[in-house]
C-alpha cells in the first residue's frame, strides 16, 4: 500500500533506482501515467504509420515509379490504416480519457484502476503482435477492412491475414475493457453536485464514444471470431461454394466500422468543445445542444453502415434508406459547428496554438464532412467509391477532424500533464505547415479521384493526366512530416528549458486547472463540489451577471491528505496481458502454448480478482 | 445559475469508506458488470443475425430438425432455468449469512451448469457421428456450432466462475460481506440463462 506520508506537502521520495522507476510504470494503476503510457505509445504508431504513408506517396509521386513492389504497397496501406485507426487515433483519444476524465470530474482515478492498467498492456500487446508481422515476413495485405473472401485461405495462404485478425482481437479486448471501465467511472465517480447536464462537453463526447464502443465492438469481434473458424476450423461462413456471402463480413464490418468512424471524431469534438470557450472567454454556445447533438450522433451512427455498401448491389430500398439516415446524422454535427462558431462570436479571442487546432479542426472536419454528405447519395457514390476522392474525404475527417482536434488537446492539456507550456512559436509553426501540407497533400485527391484515380493502386501509367497532382500531394505529405519534426522539435526544447505552467496557465473552466500541474497522484486534496457548469470559471470570475466570485474554500489540511487512500500499483495487469498475448500468439504457433496460456490466463484472472478480496488494512467494508 | 444549497447534501460518506460505491450509491462492479452484459448482447445478438441471415441456405448436408432432439435440448433448458432458482437462493442465503447452504446452493447452480455443457458435448458428439454435421458440412453447421458453442463457453465459464466462489465458501473467505460479488456472479449466471431462451426457442423451436 502506498504510504500516506508519501502524498505530505513537501515529504522527501526517496529518487528510485532506473529499474525501480521501470518497475513503477510497469506496475502502475494511476490513471494519469497510464494516460501518459497511451499517448506516448499511440505516438510511436502514429510515426510508423506515417512513415508507412510516406512511402506509399513516394511511390505514387511519379508514374510507372518502380520504388516498392505491388504486394508491399499492399501491405504498407493496410497497416497504415490498421495502425492509424487502432493503434494511433484511438489510444491517442484513450491518452485524454485516461488522463482528463477522473480530472474534469472531480475524481481522484478511474472506477477500475487495475483493469485501466490491464486495458493499456493488452493495448500494448495488440500493438506488438500485428508489427510481429514485419519481422514474420506475413505482413497483412487485405486492406483496413479486410474484405471477405480476400481474406480467404485460398486467397490468403501466409499468416498474414492472421496476424490482422488476431491483432485486431486482442485491440478490440483492450477498448471494449476501457469502455467498461470509463463508463461506469463517469456514471459513478462525478464528484458531488455533477450532475449529467454539468458534465464538461469532453466528458459527454468521452460518455457517448464510450456506449459506442462497448456496443459496436462485439460486431467486429464476431466478424473476426468467424473469420478465424473459417481459417482454422473449416467453417464456411464467408466461402460462397458453400452458399456463404461475402457480404456478411461487409455487413458486420461495417455495423462497427461505422460507429467506429464516430469513436475516432466524438473525442475530438470534445476536445474542440472545451478548448474554444477557453480562449473565447465565453461560454460553449448552447452546450445542452451540442450534447444532444452528440448523442443523436450516437443513437444514428448505428443506422449508416451500409452507406459504405452502395456500390455491392443492396437493391433500391436499402439504398434509399440508408441514403436518408446519412444524410440526417449530417444534420446534428452541422449544429455543432453552427455552436462551435457562435461561440466564437463576440467572444474575446485569444489566438493561442490550441485554438488554431481547433480553429483547424473545424474548417477542415466541415469539408470532410460536406464531401461525405455527397457519398450519402447512391449515385454520386457509385461514381465516387473505390477512388481518390473517397481517399481525401475520409483523411479530411480523420486527420483534418480526429488529428486536428488531438492535437488541439495535447497543446492544451500539455501544461496540464507536464507542467510545462510548449513553444507557442514552435506550436504555431507546426500548425501552419500542417494546415499547408495537409490541404496541399488531400485537396488534389479529390480531383485525382473524380478524374478516375482508383484508390489501393500501387503505379500508373504517365499518360492519364494524375502526374502532376500525384507530384503535389506527395510534396504536401512530406510538408505534413515536417510539420511533426516540429512538434517533436518543441516537445524536447519544452521538456529543456519550457516555461513553467501555472495551475492554470489558460485561465480555465472545467476542474483540472483548479489542481496542480502536473496534478498531485491523488488529483484533489479534497474533492470538490460542483454548483454549474463550467463551475471553477465561475468561482474565479462570478457568474457575469453580478454575482460575486464565490469565496475561496479553507486551505487542505495535512490531515486530510493524510486519510486519502490510493490504489497500490499491481502486477497482475501485465502479467495477464502476456498471458492473453501467449494463448493468442499460441494459435499460430502450437496448440499447446495456447493450452498453457489459457491456463495461466485463468489461472492470472483469478489471482487479479483475488488481490483485493480482503482489504489487507482492514478499510474497505 | 444559482442553486448552490440544492447539491450541498450530496452524501460522500459511502465514497470515502467503501471505494467500491460510487458517488450515485451504486457498486462500480455491479455497474461494470451490467456494460459487460449489454456488450455481451451485441455479441449474442450478432451470432444470432448470422445463423438467421443463414437459415435455409446450406446447399447440402442435414437440416435442423433432421438432427435436433427436442426432448434433450428441453431438458437442458429445464435444467438452466432451474439454475436461475438455484443461484438466486444462494444469494438469499449468504445475505442472511448462512455460508454452507450459500456454497450448496452454488455447487448445485454449477452442477445443473455441468450437467447443461455435458449433454451439449453429447449434443454435438451425436450431431458429429450420427448425422455426419461438422462445422464445415454445411452453413447450418458453421452457424448452429459456432452460436452454440459459444453460448456453452459463456455456460462453461460461469460453471468455473461459481465453482471458485464454493472454494473461496469452503476455506471460509466468503460471507455477507461479498454478497455484491455473488450478486454480480448472479447477473452474468442470469444473462446467460436469458441468451439461451432465445437461443432455444429461435434456434430449436421455430421451424
Amino acid at each position: 500500500m502506498a504510504t500516506h506520508a508519501a502524498f505530505m506537502p513537501g515529504a522527501k521520495v526517496e529518487a528510485p533506482t532506473f529499474w525501480g522507476a521501470v518497475a513503477s510504470w510497469l506496475t502502475t494503476v494511476d490513471h494519469k501515467r497510464i494516460g501518459i503510457l497511451y499517448g506516448s505509445s499511440a505516438f510511436i504508431f502514429f510515426l510508423i504509420a506515417g512513415t508507412e504513408a510516406l512511402i506509399m506517396r513516394l511511390q505514387l509521386a511519379r508514374p510507372d515509379n518502380t520504388l516498392v513492389s505491388a504486394q508491399t504497397f499492399n501491405e504498407l496501406f493496410t497497416m497504415h490504416g490498421t495502425t492509424m485507426v487502432f493503434l494511433a487515433i484511438m489510444p491517442m483519444s484513450a491518452a485524454f480519457f485516461n488522463y482528463m476524465i477522473p480530472l474534469m470530474i472531480g475524481a481522484r482515478d478511474v472506477a477500475f484502476p487495475r483493469l485501466n492498467a490491464l486495458s493499456y498492456w493488452i493495448f500494448i500487446s495488440g500493438g506488438l503482435f500485428l508489427h510481429v508481422s514485419f519481422l514474420a515476413k506475413a505482413v497483412p495485405d487485405g486492406g483496413w477492412f479486410g474484405y471477405a473472401n480476400l481474406t480467404s485461405h485460398q486467397f490468403s495462404p501466409t499468416h498474414s491475414i492472421d496476424f490482422w485478425m488476431f491483432g485486431l482481437q486482442i485491440l478490440g479486448i483492450s477498448s471494449m475493457l476501457a469502455g467498461f471501465n470509463f463508463l461506469v467511472t463517469i456514471i459513478n465517480m462525478r464528484a458531488p453536485g455533477m450532475t449529467l447536464m454539468r458534465m464538461p462537453v469532453f466528458i459527454w463526447m468521452s460518455f457517448v464514444t464510450q456506449f459506442l464502443i462497448v456496443l459496436a465492438f462485439p460486431a467486429i469481434t464476431v466478424a473476426l471470431i468467424l473469420l478465424m473458424f473459417d481459417r482454422f476450423f473449416g467453417t464456411l461462413f464467408y466461402s460462397p461454394a458453400a452458399g456463404g456471402d461475402p457480404l456478411l463480413w461487409q455487413h458486420l464490418f461495417w455495423i462497427f466500422g461505422h460507429p467506429e468512424v464516430y469513436i475516432l471524431i466524438l473525442p475530438a469534438m470534445g476536445i474542440v468543445s472545451e478548448v474554444l470557450p477557453t480562449f473565447a472567454r465565453k461560454p460553449l454556445f448552447g452546450a445542452p445542444v451540442i450534447i444532444y447533438s452528440g448523442i443523436t450522433i450516437g443513437f444514428f451512427g448505428f443506422g449508416v453502415w451500409s452507406h459504405h455498401m452502395f456500390s455491392v448491389g443492396m437493391g433500391p430500398v436499402a439504398d434509399a434508406a440508408f441514403s436518408i439516415t446519412t444524410m440526417l446524422i449530417a444534420v446534428p454535427t452541422g449544429v455543432k459547428i453552427l455552436n462551435w462558431l457562435c461561440t466564437l462570436w463576440g467572444g474575446s479571442i485569444r489566438f493561442q496554438t490550441p485554438l488554431y487546432f481547433s480553429l483547424g479542426f473545424i474548417a477542415m472536419f466541415t469539408m470532410g464532412g460536406l464531401s461525405g454528405v455527397m457519398h450519402a447519395s447512391p449515385p454520386v457514390d457509385l461514381q465516387q467509391t473505390d477512388t481518390y476522392f473517397v481517399v481525401a474525404h475520409f483523411h479530411y475527417v480523420l486527420f483534418g477532424g480526429s488529428i486536428f482536434g488531438l492535437f488541439s488537446g495535447a497543446y492544451y492539456w500539455w501544461p496540464k500533464i507536464t507542467g510545462k507550456l510548449l513553444d507557442e512559436r514552435l506550436g504555431k509553426l507546426h500548425f501552419w505547415l500542417m494546415m499547408i501540407g495537409f490541404n496541399v497533400t488531400f485537396f488534389p485527391q479529390h480531383y485525382l479521384g473524380l478524374i478516375g484515380m482508383p484508390r489501393r493502386i500501387y503505379t500508373y501509367a504517365g499518360d492519364l493526366g494524375w502526374n502532376f497532382w500525384n507530384l503535389v500531394s506527395t510534396i504536401g505529405a512530406f510538408t505534413i512530416a515536417l510539420s511533426f519534426l516540429v512538434f517533436i522539435v518543441n516537445v524536447i526544447k519544452t521538456a529543456r528549458a519550457g516555461r513553467v505552467a501555472s495551475a492554470d496557465p489558460w485561465d480555465g473552466r472545467t476542474l483540472e486547472w483548479a489542481i496542480p500541474s502536473p496534478p498531485p497522484v491523488y488529483n484533489f486534496a479534497r474533492v470538490p463540489e460542483v454548483h454549474d457548469r463550467d463551475d471553477f470559471w465561475l468561482q474565479k470570475h462570478g457568474d457575469g451577471h453580478g454575482g460575486a466570485p464565490r469565496p475561496k474554500p479553507a486551505p487542505v489540511t495535512a490531515a486530510e491528505i493524510a486519510a486519502i487512500h490510493m490504489p497500490p500499483p499491481s502486477y497482475w495487469p501485465i502479467l495477464l496481458a502476456l498471458a492473453m498475448a501467449m494463448m493468442i500468439s499460441g494459435l499460430l504457433i502450437s496448440m499447446y502454448q495456447v493450452i498453457v496460456g489459457g491456463l495461466l490466463t485463468l489461472f492470472l484472472m483469478y489471482r487479479f480478482a483475488m488481490e483485493h478480496h480482503r482489504p489487507p488494512d482492514g478499510h474497505g467494508h | 445559475m444559482a442553486d448552490h444549497a440544492a447539491t450541498h447534501a450530496v452524501d460522500v460518506t459511502h465514497a470515502v469508506h467503501d471505494p467500491n460505491i460510487g458517488n450515485t450509491g451504486l457498486d462500480h462492479r455491479k455497474m461494470g458488470m451490467w456494460a459487460f452484459l449489454g456488450s455481451d448482447c451485441m455479441f449474442f445478438g450478432s451470432l444470432i443475425g448470422t445463423y438467421l441471415a443463414y437459415k435455409g441456405k446450406s446447399i447440402s448436408g442435414p437440416t435442423p430438425h433432421d438432427v435436433f432432439d427436442i426432448p434433450l435440448t428441453s431438458y437442458s433448458a429445464a435444467l438452466l432455468l432451474a439454475s436461475s432458482l438455484t443461484m438466486v437462493l444462494a444469494l438469499a442465503a449468504l445475505q442472511d449469512n448462512r455460508v454452507k447452504v450459500a456454497a450448496g446452493w452454488l455447487l448445485a447452480t454449477a452442477a445443473m451448469g455441468l450437467h447443461f455443457v455435458l449433454n451439449q458435448v453429447y449434443e454435438f458428439w451425436t450431431f458429429v457421428h450420427h448425422h455426419d454435421l461438422t462445422l464445415s458440412t454445411s452453413l447450418f453447421g458453421s452457424t448452429f456450432f459456432v452460436l452454440t458453442g459459444f453460448h456453452g463457453a459463456h455456460v462453461t465459464g460461469g460453471v468455473i466462475w461459481l465453482l471458485l466462489l464454493v472454494s473461496l465458501a469452503w476455506r471460509g473467505k466468503l460471507d455477507r460481506r461479498d454478497y455484491t460479488k455473488v450478486e454480480i456472479a448472479g447477473l452474468y449466471w442470469h444473462f446467460v440463462d436469458i441468451v439461451w431462451i432465445a437461443i432455444f426457442t429461435i434456434i430449436y423451436l421455430i421451424p
